[in-house]
Parts: structure tokens; C-alpha cells; sequence
């Protein structure tokens, strides 16, 4: 399978990364280099392989139903997690305008 | 005794600052100041000499006041710049992250901090850890010190993504610094750049904190001068952390006491399919040299199998982009990093897609970009079986090929690299031939298996070679047990002459 640049385009606009023309006949070939490469995984046969979710066997865990159980991942810290954005405003992120 | 200070590794400076010898003060000065002094290798984003005398002072308390020292006390680190550090701008040598300045520290950062390590400064790499010869970098190349024989001046890479750290180790701006490897990132670079890396099991080293690239993948681990630093460095930053899912509840052994260099009864294997078509002659002697040197230390050297090698880079290059495609849809320009808000041509403001879309071409580089691109792609409806399902059954297949090669032996033999070190801006053509430096890395970090490089020679043109070892899961011991009876016999004690 090979891409054409509309594709990438599609592409790019899926993973919301804007590309002018020139950019985008760039990636063309490059994009099909690399998938032209990666093709050859069609010959190893894998009807009876189950494809791996884990690398290493690993049970998940529960833990206890605590508010905040722990000081650098549970709330309260509202400065902080805004403390990084380009337009905090009101102790919110500030996006621009969604609806007209 | 300043430049004497800096040739010392992690244990010599652990020790000397225990014993009193010297103080934690003076090593962390002489290391700021090869720091300061080494702008011409690019090896650090931003450098923290006040951190590392801050740490220093610490240590130097604690030792006047009777304390029991960490196994770290007193030594200054690098640190990748893909870890979260608390105040100190973190980016993964990315536009993007510019300018963020985490609120909390990574769990193995912490973990080396409360060892008593300190911070030199955040190391340049590759892009969000995407490439293997740190010409990604958003600020940047990182120069290797290492040039070739008979006065040759070219710029050499110093491997990728962690070149700032292998770079900086070689060059003695630091004892020992962090690295993370998805596919190859500490054991490459440290086979550049002549020096040893220790990828171990995922999940021994916690992931929060550290800026994802490929998560089933992505593992930490310590790059210094010698097997046993490298050992004692692991201990520090590994554990169980109930803040990443994948953390392995398990304890951390003594690995550095433990050392022990004679593999009488253990079996090597060499695996028939890493002898490849056209592969560098030097490359191939320093590996027969390998099973010279552990076949002197006690160990049986056995042929193996695995079948599916070919495949691993391929599969890699769809699970690896698919990951990052995902992971990397967090930089939005509305949490942190770099916003664009673009006009049209009527001067109107962005909406909220054509920000998004805006921020994202403009923060990320173009490796970036085509991993971005080529992960949407495989992962998109139509084409999510034949990509990306399919490369995680190859990945099974590779994973499977290691559990059968550990019925006949206990450790691995390989290159680490198909070549040594190359000038910058030679292999930047085609981002097929870059990635083909990892061939040999790529299938131990599918299967999630504990890796090291150690250093075993130099090619004609004076260049460090490094071998690789690979271990069964969990056996970080028996890894580096033959990390250290190469390190014995090989007796690397070459290093770059001082030119920046």
C-alpha cells in the first residue's frame, strides 16, 4: 500500500498538524519509503499468534478508594496543574472561542 | 587535583566523599566547571551548577554531622532531558516544550536525588527520544568528543536519542547520567561513544515523570564508565512505583555487591540471524573477540536461533510510531508548551482546530512529524489490522524466540551497533538507513528483556565498538555479571583527547 498526497493530508489533518504543500510532497516519499519497508511483515504468518498487549506479565493493581492517596497525582493542586498554560485564566485553561 | 576529580567514576567519588578524601563541594565544582567549559559539544540544554553545589553541601552536612550517606552521596549526575524535574525546564529537545517548567519531579529522578546524587544540568538528546544520532534535537546537534584517528576533524554523532548523555559521560563533564531506550537510546550511544548503558527489564525503572515516547516500550537506565557504576546507579533509580502502571512490584537485589565475573557454567548464546549480509568486518571480529573474552571467564558458548530477528526493526517502526502518535496528543497548546494562534487572511483569529493544528507544526521537528504521521496512518480505520495488529503479533513471535533461546543458554552475545559512530549529516538522506542502526537493539526491547552495551574496543579508525548482552527478564544480574568479565578482558581504557 502506498500513500498519494491527498492521503498524507488526510493524515496530517487527523493528527492535527497543519502542513503547506511543500511539506507535504516532502512526506510522500518518505512516508512510502518507510511503509514500503515496514510491508515485508505481511510475509511472517501469524494466524495463530495472538498479538502481545504485555511485554512483561503483569497483574493490574487496585488500591484503596482514598481522596488524594497521593500528594503528587490526587487533587488540590490547581496552581500547579495551571501553573504550565499559555492562557490560564479564572483558575481555567483559556481556549479560543469553541462556539460562535 | 580538579582534573583529577572528574576522571573518577560514581563508586571512586561515592567513597572518596565518605572516607573524606575530598568533599561533595569539590567534585560538584569540578564538574561544573568541565560543564561550563565544554559548550562545543552541546551535551546539556540548560546547566544546573547550583544544584549540583546545592546537593554537594548536603552531603557534606549530613557527612559532618555523623549521618548515614546514600549510595549516591555526593556524586553529580546528568540528567536526559526527557525527566520531569521540579522548577528546572524539562522539554525533550523539543520547540513544543519550551519553556515548561514541571511541578514535580520524576519518580527515578527523586529516587537518585534521595540517594544523594546531584544535578549537573538537563542533557540534550533527540527529539522526544526519536533518533539515533541526537541530529534531532531542537537545540541543537550534539558533537561527540570522539574523532576519528590521525587528526581527523569531523563532527561524529554521538548516538541517539540519549547522545547528550553519552557524549557528556565519555567527555568527563559528568561521572554518570540518566538515559531512557524505546529501541536502542542508551545502548547506542553508549557504544559510540565508548562507554556502558544497562537498559533493564520494563518496569523496573518507573515511567511517571518522564516525557512519553512509545510507553510498552520506553525503560530508564543509567549510562557511566564502568559495569559497577552502572550498577550501583541502577539500584538508585529502580523500585516499585504505585504511580505507573507497569511498575514491577518486585524488590531491588544488590546488584553492584552481587557482581561477580566468573561465568563458569553459564552458557552464551550467539544468535546466528544477528550475522548479517554485508556487515562490517570490524564489527564482526570485535563480536568473535567477545566469545573470546567470555569464553575465558568460565562460560560455554552455544549457537542459537531467533527466527523472526528480521522482522523486529519493521514491527518496531509501526508500535513505536503508533504509541507516540498517541502519547503525543497531549501537546495541544492549552496544558503546557508552545501555542500558535494563527489569522487568516482576513485577520480573523484562530478557532480551537486551527490552533491545535497550528501549535503542533510548529513544535514539532520533522522526525517528529513523519513518526506522528506514520502512526495515525497504521492506526486509522482500514489499515489498523494490517499494520499495527500484525506488528504486535510479530512482536509476540519476537518475545517467543527469546523464551525458547532461554531453554539453551542464560545470556546473549551481539553487536551492539552494525557500525561504529558516523560524521553528523551523513546518514540524513533517508530516515531508513538511520533507523537500521538499531537492528541489532530493536528485538530485546520488543520483548521487554534486560540490555546492556560495555565497551570492547576501537575500529581501525579509532573509534569506540561496544557488545552487547542481553538477559532473561529480571536478571539484571546475570547481565551485568557478564557486562563486568568483557569490561575485565577487554581493558577499554581509551578516551577522547580533549579538543573542545
Amino acid at each position: 500500500m502506498s500513500v498519494d498526497k491527498p492521503t498524507v493530508a488526510k493524515i496530517a489533518s487527523l493528527a492535527r498538524i497543519s502542513m503547506d504543500d511543500a511539506e507535504l510532497e516532502r512526506m510522500v516519499p518518505e512516508l512510502n519509503n518507510i511503509l514500503g519497508w515496514v510491508e515485508q511483515l505481511g510475509e511472517v504468518d501469524t494466524s495463530d499468534v495472538e498479538p502481545m498487549t504485555a511485554v512483561i506479565p503483569n497483574t493490574l493493581r487496585l488500591r484503596e478508594d482514598e481522596v488524594n492517596a497521593d500528594g503528587l497525582t490526587g487533587g488540590d493542586r490547581r496552581e500547579d496543574v495551571l501553573a504550565n498554560a499559555p492562557a490560564a485564566e479564572h483558575g481555567f485553561f483559556g481556549v479560543p472561542k469553541v462556539i460562535e | 587535583m580538579m582534573s583529577e576529580l572528574t576522571d573518577l567514576g560514581v563508586k571512586a567519588i561515592r567513597d572518596g566523599v565518605a572516607s573524606g578524601d575530598f568533599s561533595a563541594r569539590e567534585v560538584a565544582e569540578a564538574f561544573n566547571a568541565n560543564v561550563a567549559a565544554a559548550g562545543a559539544l552541546n551535551a546539556f540544554i540548560v546547566a544546573t551548577p547550583e544544584k549540583a553545589l546545592a546537593a554537594a553541601d548536603a552531603v557534606d552536612e549530613a557527612r559532618s554531622a555523623g549521618k548515614q550517606l546514600g549510595p549516591m552521596a555526593g556524586v553529580p549526575i546528568g540528567m536526559k532531558d526527557l525527566f520531569c524535574t521540579d522548577g528546572v525546564q524539562t522539554t525533550a529537545a523539543s520547540h513544543i516544550l519550551e519553556g515548561f517548567v514541571p511541578r514535580y519531579e520524576s519518580t527515578v529522578s527523586a529516587n537518585l536525588w534521595k540517594a544523594g546524587a546531584g544535578m549537573l544540568g538537563k542533557l540534550n538528546l533527540d527529539q522526544f527520544a526519536m533518533g539515533s544520532s541526537n541530529e534531532t534535537s531542537y537545540f541543537g546537534n550534539v558533537v561527540s568528543p570522539w574523532r576519528t584517528a590521525g587528526g581527523g576533524n569531523a563532527a561524529m554523532s554521538p548516538g541517539g536519542s540519549s547522545g547528550g548523555s553519552s557524549a557528556a559521560v565519555s567527555a568527563r563533564l559528568c561521572p554518570a547520567a540518566t538515559g531512557t531506550d524505546t529501541g536502542g537510546s542508551i545502548r547506542q550511544p553508549a557504544a559510540f561513544a565508548g562507554i556502558t548503558g544497562v537498559k533493564p527489564t520494563y518496569g523496573r525503572c518507573s515511567r511517571w515523570g518522564v516525557v512519553a515516547f512509545a510507553s510498552s516500550l520506553d525503560q530508564a537506565g543509567p549510562m557511566a564508565r564502568n559495569v559497577e557504576d552502572c550498577a550501583i546507579m541502577l539500584e538508585a533509580m529502580a523500585g516499585f512505583d504505585p504511580k505507573d502502571a507497569t511498575s514491577l512490584d518486585m524488590p531491588v537485589p544488590n546488584w553492584a555487591e552481587m557482581l561477580d565475573a566468573d561465568l563458569t557454567g553459564k552458557r552464551v548464546g550467539i544468535p546466528r540471524e544477528y550475522r548479517m549480509d554485508g556487515m562490517d568486518a570490524e564489527i564482526l571480529d570485535n563480536w568473535e573477540r567477545g566469545k573470546t573474552m567470555l569464553r575465558d571467564a568460565g562460560a560455554e558458548i552455544v549457537d542459537i536461533s531467533l527466527p523472526h530477528t528480521k522482522y523486529a526493526l519493521p514491527a518496531y517502526y509501526i508500535i513505536a510510531p503508533a504509541e507516540a502518535s498517541s502519547n503525543l496528543a497531549r501537546y495541544d497548546g492549552v496544558r503546557f508548551g508552545l501555542r500558535e494562534m494563527p489569522s487568516d487572511k482576513d485577520g480573523e483569529r484562530a478557532g480551537l482546530q486551527d490552533m491545535y493544528a497550528a501549535t503542533r507544526s510548529e513544535g514539532f521537528g520533522d522526525e517528529v512529524k513523519r513518526r506522528i504521521l506514520i502512526g495515525t496512518y497504521v492506526l486509522s480505520a482500514g489499515f489498523y489490522d494490517a499494520y499495527y495488529n500484525q506488528a504486535q503479533k510479530v512482536r509476540a513471535l519476537v518475545a517467543q524466540d527469546f523464551e525458547k533461546a532461554w531453554g539453551s543458554c542464560d545470556v546473549i552475545l551481539a553487536p551492539t551497533t552494525p557500525t561504529a559512530s558516523f560524521p553528523l549529516g551523513s546518514l540524513d538522506d533517508d530516515p531508513l538507513t538511520m533507523y537500521l542502526n538499531d537492528v541489532f537493539a530493536v528485538p530485546a526491547s520488543l520483548a521487554g528483556l534486560p540490555a546492556m552495551s560495555v565497551p570492547a574496543g576501537m575500529n581501525s579508525q579509532g573509534l569506540p565498538l561496544g557488545l552487547q548482552l542481553v538477559a532473561k527478564p529480571f536478571d539484571e544480574q546475570g547481565l551485568m555479571n557478564a557486562g563486568l568479565a568483557i569490561e575485565q578482558r577487554a581493558g577499554f581504557t581509551a578516551r577522547p583527547d580533549r579538543w573542545w
